[in-house]
C-alpha cells in the first residue's frame, strides 16, 4: 500500500481541517491515525481492478419538486442562530490580509 | 398504553407524570438524557387528554412517552449532538420523524445523550458526560445512541428513537438488552438528522418488544420530499405480519461474522446465536452457516468511507451561522480557534482521516478501494439473498464492556461494529433482538438482516426469537 502516515501528513491534513493541534496532540494522532490505516491494508488482499465503485446504496437519480411555494424559515429565526449578525447578514471577521 | 389513553381508560397525563418519577429517581446515575422536557411533556400530555375528552383520535402513539437522540432537529428546544460546537443553537425548524412522533400522539420527554456527532461505540465521546447501562452502571450502554437505548432499558420510556450509520442503534440495543431497529436506507426520512455520513445515517426505533418497535417504524417511515433519498413507496404494514412466524423461510447463519470466521466473537455470544438458529429451525424455517465473504472487510471500508463523507458533513461548523464561535483577529483564524475548541477528539480524528483519504495522492488507495469494497459486499449480499430470505450473525462481539476499557485504543472501539458495518454499506434493514444474557449475566443481542425492503420478513423473524428467547438481564 502506501507508506505510514507521518506528523507532517497529520499537520497538513489538520490545517486543511482547520484544526490546530498541539505536539502531544501531533504525536498521539499520529499512530492512532496509524493504526486505523494498518488495519485498512486488508483491503489489498482483494483484486478490484474490474470491479466499480458504489458511492451509495440506492440508484439516486434527481429529484425535482414542484416548482410550488411553500413556507420557508424566518430570516429573523435564521440569523438569531448566528454568533454575530448586522443588517441581516452574517458578519465575521476581516477575511483578507489573514495571517497565514 | 396507547389503547388505554385513546379509550379514556388512562390519561395520558398519568402516564407521563408515572415516567417522569422513574427519570427522577435513576436519571442522576445513569445519564441517559442531555436534557428531561417534563414541563413540555406534562403540557402536551395534558393536551391529548383534551382530545380524547372532545372525541378525537390523538392517533396509534397517544400518550406514550417518547426519546430523541440529540441529533435529530427539535424546533425551539437546544439539538447539540453532545458537542460543544453547537453550544446555543436552537434549531428552526423541526426533524421529519419529530413532526410524525407528534402527529401520531407521543409525547416527547427529552433528548438523549450520544457519542459527539454518533461517533463512536460507546456514548463515552459526548461532550457532557458518559451514560451508564441501566443493568450494570460500571459498563457502557453501547453508542452511539447510548442514551436513546438506556432509556428504554431503564423504563424511562417504552420508545426512543436513534440514528445509525455503522451500528448505532443495534449495538446499544443489544448491550442494554433491548430491540433495536435499522430500516432501509431511505424508508425514514432524514431531513433534520444532523449529517455524520449521509450515505449511510438511518434513523430507526428501540423499543422493549418487537410489535412496539413496529408500531413506532410504521408511524415514521414513509415518503418525505425534504429528504432527496428518500424512497417513494408506502410504508411497510409491519404490525399485522408480526404473528406469521417463519415457516419455510431460509435463513444463513453469516459464517464470516459467527465465531468460526471471525476472531473475537465471544463463546458466550456464539452459544446464544445456535440457540437463536435452533429456535428459528424450530419455527419451521431451514437455517445453514453460509459465506457472505467481503462482510470481513467491511470494516476497513466503512472506517475510510464514513470519515471521508464526515469530513466533508463537519466542514459547516466554521462559526458563522450558528453555534460556537471562538474570536480570532480573521477569518480564517477564528474557524480554527472555533472548530479546535467546538469539537473532541474522536471527532477530530475522523475529520483528520477523511481528509486524508480524500486527499491527492490518497484517494486511489483508501477511498476508491473502500468504494469498490462496497460494491463486493452488495453484490455478495445479493448473492446470499438469492439463496435465503434473512441472514443471521450477532449484533456486537461481546456483551457490554466496562466503561474507560477501549478508550485509549480507537481501533479497539472500532471493532465493536464489525457485525453491524455491512448492513449500512449495503443500504439493508437489520434488528438486533435480545436472546438471553452472556456469562457475566448481561444481555445478549441477535442480528436479524434483510435486503432492502424485507422489514416484514425480519419483523416475523424478530417476533420468533422473542418469544423463544431465554430469560433477559434483570435490572
Amino acid at each position: 500500500m502506501t507508506e505510514r502516515i507521518t506528523p507532517r501528513d497529520v499537520a497538513h491534513v489538520a490545517e486543511l481541517a482547520r484544526l490546530s493541534l498541539t505536539d502531544d496532540e501531533l504525536e498521539a494522532f499520529t499512530v492512532q491515525l496509524a493504526d486505523i490505516l494498518d488495519h485498512a491494508a486488508d483491503l489489498d488482499a482483494l483484486d478490484l481492478a474490474d470491479v466499480a465503485p458504489t458511492a451509495h446504496p440506492l440508484s439516486l437519480v434527481n429529484v425535482f419538486r414542484a416548482d410550488v411555494i411553500g413556507p420557508t424559515s424566518d430570516r429573523d429565526e435564521v440569523l438569531a442562530a448566528a454568533p454575530e449578525v448586522e443588517d441581516a447578514q452574517f458578519k465575521v471577521p476581516p477575511v483578507l490580509g489573514e495571517s497565514r | 398504553m396507547a389503547e388505554a389513553v385513546r379509550s379514556g381508560a388512562r390519561s395520558a397525563r398519568s402516564v407521563v407524570d408515572e415516567h417522569l418519577d422513574v427519570i427522577a429517581a435513576r436519571e442522576p446515575e445513569i445519564h441517559a438524557f442531555n436534557v428531561v422536557l417534563a414541563d413540555e411533556a406534562r403540557f402536551a400530555a395534558d393536551e391529548i387528554d383534551r382530545r380524547v375528552a372532545a372525541g378525537e383520535d390523538p392517533g396509534p402513539l397517544a400518550g406514550v412517552p417518547v426519546a430523541l437522540k440529540d441529533n435529530m432537529c427539535t424546533r425551539g428546544i437546544p439539538t447539540t449532538c453532545s458537542s460543544r460546537i453547537l453550544e446555543g443553537w436552537i434549531p428552526p425548524y423541526d426533524a421529519t420523524v419529530v413532526e410524525r412522533l407528534a402527529a401520531a400522539g407521543a409525547v416527547l420527554v427529552g433528548k438523549t445523550n450520544l457519542d459527539e456527532f454518533a461517533m463512536g461505540s460507546s456514548t463515552e465521546n459526548s461532550a457532557f458526560g458518559v451514560t451508564r447501562n441501566p443493568l450494570d452502571t460500571t459498563k457502557v450502554p453501547g453508542g452511539s445512541s447510548g442514551g436513546s437505548a438506556a432509556a428504554v432499558a431503564a423504563g424511562f420510556v417504552p420508545l426512543s428513537l436513534g440514528s445509525d450509520t455503522g451500528g448505532s442503534i443495534r449495538q446499544p440495543a443489544a448491550l442494554c438488552g433491548v430491540v433495536g431497529v435499522k430500516p432501509t436506507y431511505g424508508a425514514v426520512s432524514r431531513y433534520g438528522l444532523v449529517a455524520f455520513a449521509s450515505s449511510l445515517d438511518q434513523i430507526g426505533p428501540f423499543a422493549r418488544t418487537v410489535s412496539d418497535a413496529a408500531l413506532l417504524l410504521e408511524v415514521i417511515s414513509g415518503h418525505d420530499p425534504l429528504d432527496s433519498t428518500s424512497i417513494p413507496a408506502a410504508p411497510a404494514d409491519l404490525t399485522s405480519v408480526l404473528d406469521r412466524g417463519v415457516e419455510g423461510m431460509r435463513i444463513g447463519i453469516i459464517e464470516e461474522l459467527s465465531g468460526d470466521g471471525l476472531e473475537g466473537i465471544a463463546g458466550d455470544v456464539q452459544a446464544r446465536l445456535g440457540e437463536a438458529a435452533a429456535a428459528l429451525e424450530a419455527a419451521g424455517a431451514t437455517v445453514e452457516t453460509t459465506s457472505v465473504p467481503s462482510t470481513v472487510y467491511g470494516l476497513s471500508a466503512y472506517y475510510v468511507l464514513a470519515p471521508a463523507e464526515a469530513s466533508s458533513n463537519l466542514a459547516r461548523y466554521d462559526g458563522v451561522r450558528f453555534g460556537l464561535r471562538v474570536d480570532a483577529p480573521t477569518s480564517g483564524d477564528m474557524h480554527t480557534a472555533t472548530r479546535t475548541a467546538g469539537f473532541g477528539d474522536e471527532v477530530k480524528r475522523r475529520i483528520m482521516l477523511g481528509t486524508y483519504a480524500l486527499s491527492a495522492g490518497y484517494y486511489d488507495a483508501y477511498y476508491g478501494k473502500s468504494q469498490k469494497v462496497r460494491t463486493l459486499i452488495v453484490e455478495d449480499f445479493a448473492r446470499a439473498y438469492g439463496r435465503y430470505d434473512l441472514l443471521l450473525s450477532p449484533t456486537s462481539p461481546t456483551t457490554a464492556f466496562s466503561i474507560g476499557e477501549k478508550t485509549a485504543d480507537p481501533m479497539t472501539m472500532y471493532l465493536t461494529d464489525v457485525c453491524t458495518i455491512p448492513s449500512n454499506l449495503a443500504g439493508h434493514p437489520s434488528m438486533s433482538v435480545p436472546f438471553g444474557v452472556g456469562d457475566d449475566s448481561m444481555p445478549v443481542g441477535v442480528q436479524v438482516l434483510a435486503p432492502a425492503m424485507g422489514e416484514p420478513a425480519m419483523f416475523r423473524a424478530a417476533a420468533v426469537l422473542e418469544a423463544a428467547a431465554p430469560p433477559g438481564a434483570a435490572s
